[in-house]
């Protein structure tokens, strides 16, 4: 079915198609998760991604040039911080104007690096590489990107399952008032999440134009990314391994578009790539009618409607998307 | 009055700031690169046709966001609904058997509202029925119609031959909307998007159901006093819009490029959602506001030939445009409280 891709390749390449996406889904669940829908995702990945092909371009070095996605990506979520949550402008229009300013910033100061050859983050060896099966040689031969992507997972389920500061931040995304009367600032922790979301997200969008899709041109190749990881936090019910899963399962679509195209003839790549949208919309809807069922009918279910409950049972933090003006 | 000619004043110089700002970081020089948006936009009759003729896409999608911003909706799915407005336009245009090319143009002018109509309908009722709120749902829908017409350009409807990104086939000549001679943009299309802009004036401001949608938008619990259910407004609200940003569609495919290709829509959804921001919901400014987006979209386009810059410095000015306005509303908000 899919091709020529054994399963150790496939595998691998999901993992590395997936970790740019995971890392920029998680910033952005991280922002949601306080409140703050940063919409100009879709921009500011763009904008990062440039800024960190052309300041590793220029000093030659990779740490730098993710720094330089990292703090562009840092330098958006400031305005989107201080207009949304200082100024209480509506968070939608903010981040709506600020993913097509920077898309278009991001073409208009690239240009001069368009198609030009720049440094590349490579794959490198797992320690053990030599006495792991072959197939593990495989998988684990991955960009630096690839880690840091698994790692930000556990590490972010384990900030906000185990950590204070992750209730902390919950709970200004659930009811800003009430952390608020419980000692917390709310705005300020908001800010701290857009911000270091919006690192991240800077961070992922590095990770396109240093090592998935190296280099930098119109287009780059990280278009409409931004909007498919705003639909996977959805999808993923802003929890950071269905969000990671999410991504995973949009990676393998990805890879595995030239097999699916010989199972559905006349129909091109691009058409599987915008599955997750319609998977994000279905996702809404069961969220929708499993809140409501659930709360009519009391728990008379069986296993499979438990198990189908589970897995669609998340609700969007109570406060997203409204801005908290303190009385 | 003063306040806001002082608010103009001062988003002018920010936006100004800001752009030759950018500017000189791209090592470009400032004034040759707004002298040549404006040449580019104004120093000829075909040029300033090619302004029109951007105009009018904006126009329709701009007129259509205000009906749901009204409603309080934020119809982000405003690209797909060109889009869709576009797949029923050209649909209609390939029913075989009709001889009457001005028949089979009007069939198309509805089949293109009835498309980009029925798609805002499937996002609002995605709202009121599923519980997905607008732009998730909208967001989703843009994507899937964009499948859709990729599915249709390199499937059913590809080219004799060979399917490719540049589009279907060219459509016969006497379906080509006509235009003056030496001019570039289509008279009906010009006349479909003042007619447009005439009629949303007077149904939101003169009649009473506009004003009814304005009560309601702003307080949902004002349908009560009307004895309707809010739902009933959003869904008209927003497949009026849908259909006006079918139009737009149906006025690419007849009167710009003659058949369809991927990026039918152009991104002027999107960009008109920022030209209704910009404008603050008002009617009176959208056709000024349009022709300045539609200048700079066509004036950039000298750029990368003059100056070697990227043409994307014009969706740069329009985004600043949006958030200095932001800025400076959310400023004084604040200064008023304190």
């Amino acid at each position: 079915m899919l091709g020529d891709l054994s399963f150790p390749v496939l595998i691998a390449s999901v993992l590395a198609a997936s970790a740019p996406l995971i890392i920029i889904a998680l910033g952005e669940t991280l922002a949601e998760k306080s409140g703050v829908i940063n919409l100009s995702l879709d921009g500011v990945v763009l904008f990062s991604a440039m800024a960190a092909f052309v300041v590793a371009k220029e000093t030659g070095s990779l740490t730098l040039g993710f720094l330089a996605g990292g703090f562009a990506g840092m330098l958006t979520g400031v305005l989107v911080g201080y207009f949304s949550i200082y100024l209480h402008l509506s968070q939608v229009a903010v981040g709506f104007a600020l993913a097509l300013l920077c898309r278009d910033l991001a073409y208009f100061l690239g240009n001069p690096y368009s198609r030009v050859q720049g440094p590349t983050l490579l794959e490198s060896k797992p320690p053990l590489h030599d006495i792991l099966p072959s197939s593990l040689q495989t998988i684990m031969t991955q960009p630096l990107t690839v880690w840091f992507a698994l790692l930000l997972v556990f590490l972010l389920y384990y900030f906000f399952t185990f950590s204070k500061a992750g209730l902390c931040l919950r709970s200004v995304g659930e009811n800003p008032a009430a952390s608020f009367a419980r000692g917390l600032n709310p705005s300020k922790i908001q800010m701290w999440a857009v911000l270091v979301g919006a690192f991240l997200v800077g961070i992922g969008g590095a990770a396109y134009s240093l090592s998935l899709k190296p280099g930098w041109g119109r287009p780059q190749g990280a278009e409409g990314i931004g909007w498919i990881a705003l639909a996977l936090v959805i999808f993923g019910g802003w929890h950071p391994m269905r969000v990671a899963l999410g991504a995973m399962l949009f990676a393998f679509l990805q890879v595995s578009g030239i097999g699916l195209q010989d199972l559905f003839p006349g129909v091109p790549a691009q058409v599987f790539q915008t599955a997750p949208f319609p998977l994000m919309i279905f996702t809404l809807i069961f969220m929708h009618y499993s809140t409501r069922k659930s709360r009519k009918q009391g728990y008379n279910e069986n296993s499979f409607q438990r198990f189908i409950g589970k897995l669609f049972m998340s609700r969007a933090p109570k406060a997203i998307g409204k801005s908290y003006k303190q009385e | 009055m003063k306040r806001l000619s002082l608010d103009i004043l001062l988003g002018s110089l920010l936006v100004f700031g800001f752009t030759a700002l950018v500017l000189l970081i791209a090592g470009a020089p400032v004034l040759a690169s707004f002298k040549n948006i404006w040449l580019g936009a104004f120093a000829s009759t075909s040029k300033i046709s090619q302004v029109l003729s951007v105009w009018v896409p904006l126009m329709l999608c701009s007129c259509g966001l205000i009906y749901t911003f009204r409603a309080n909706l934020w119809n982000i799915g405003i690209e797909g609904q060109v889009t869709m407005g576009a797949i029923g336009a050209m649909a209609a245009l390939r029913i075989p058997g009709i001889e009457h090319p001005a028949l089979i143009l009007t069939l198309a002018f509805f089949a293109s509202f009835l498309g980009g109509g029925l798609w805002g309908l499937l996002a609002g009722g995605l709202k009121t029925r599923g519980g997905v709120h607008e732009i998730f749902g909208g967001l989703g829908l843009n994507f899937v119609a964009q499948g859709f017409i990729l599915w249709l350009i390199f499937g059913p409807w590809k080219r004799p031959g060979i399917a490719s990104m540049s589009g279907t086939e060219l459509l016969p000549r006497d379906l080509w909307l006509s235009t003056f001679p030496g001019w570039r943009v289509a008279t009906a299309g010009v006349i479909i998007a003042v007619a447009v802009l005439i009629l949303t004036w007077l149904f939101l401001e003169k009649s009473r159901m506009g004003i009814k949608l304005k009560a309601i938008g702003q307080n949902p619990k004002a349908a009560l006093l009307y004895a309707t259910s809010p739902e009933r407004y959003y869904l008209q609200s927003i497949i009026i819009a849908g259909g006006c940003a079918g139009l737009a569609g149906f006025l690419q495919v007849t009167a710009v490029y003659h058949r369809l290709i991927p990026s039918i829509s152009s991104g002027y959804g999107y960009l008109a959602l920022l030209l209704v921001m910009l404008s603050g919901y008002r009617i009176i400014l959208i056709p000024f506001l349009a022709l300045f987006f539609a200048s700079l979209n066509v004036g950039a386009i000298q750029l990368p030939i003059v100056l070697q810059l990227d043409s994307a410095l014009s969706g740069v000015i329009q985004g600043c445009c949006v958030l200095s306005a932001l800025l400076i509303l959310g400023l004084r908000q604040k200064r008023k409280q304190s």
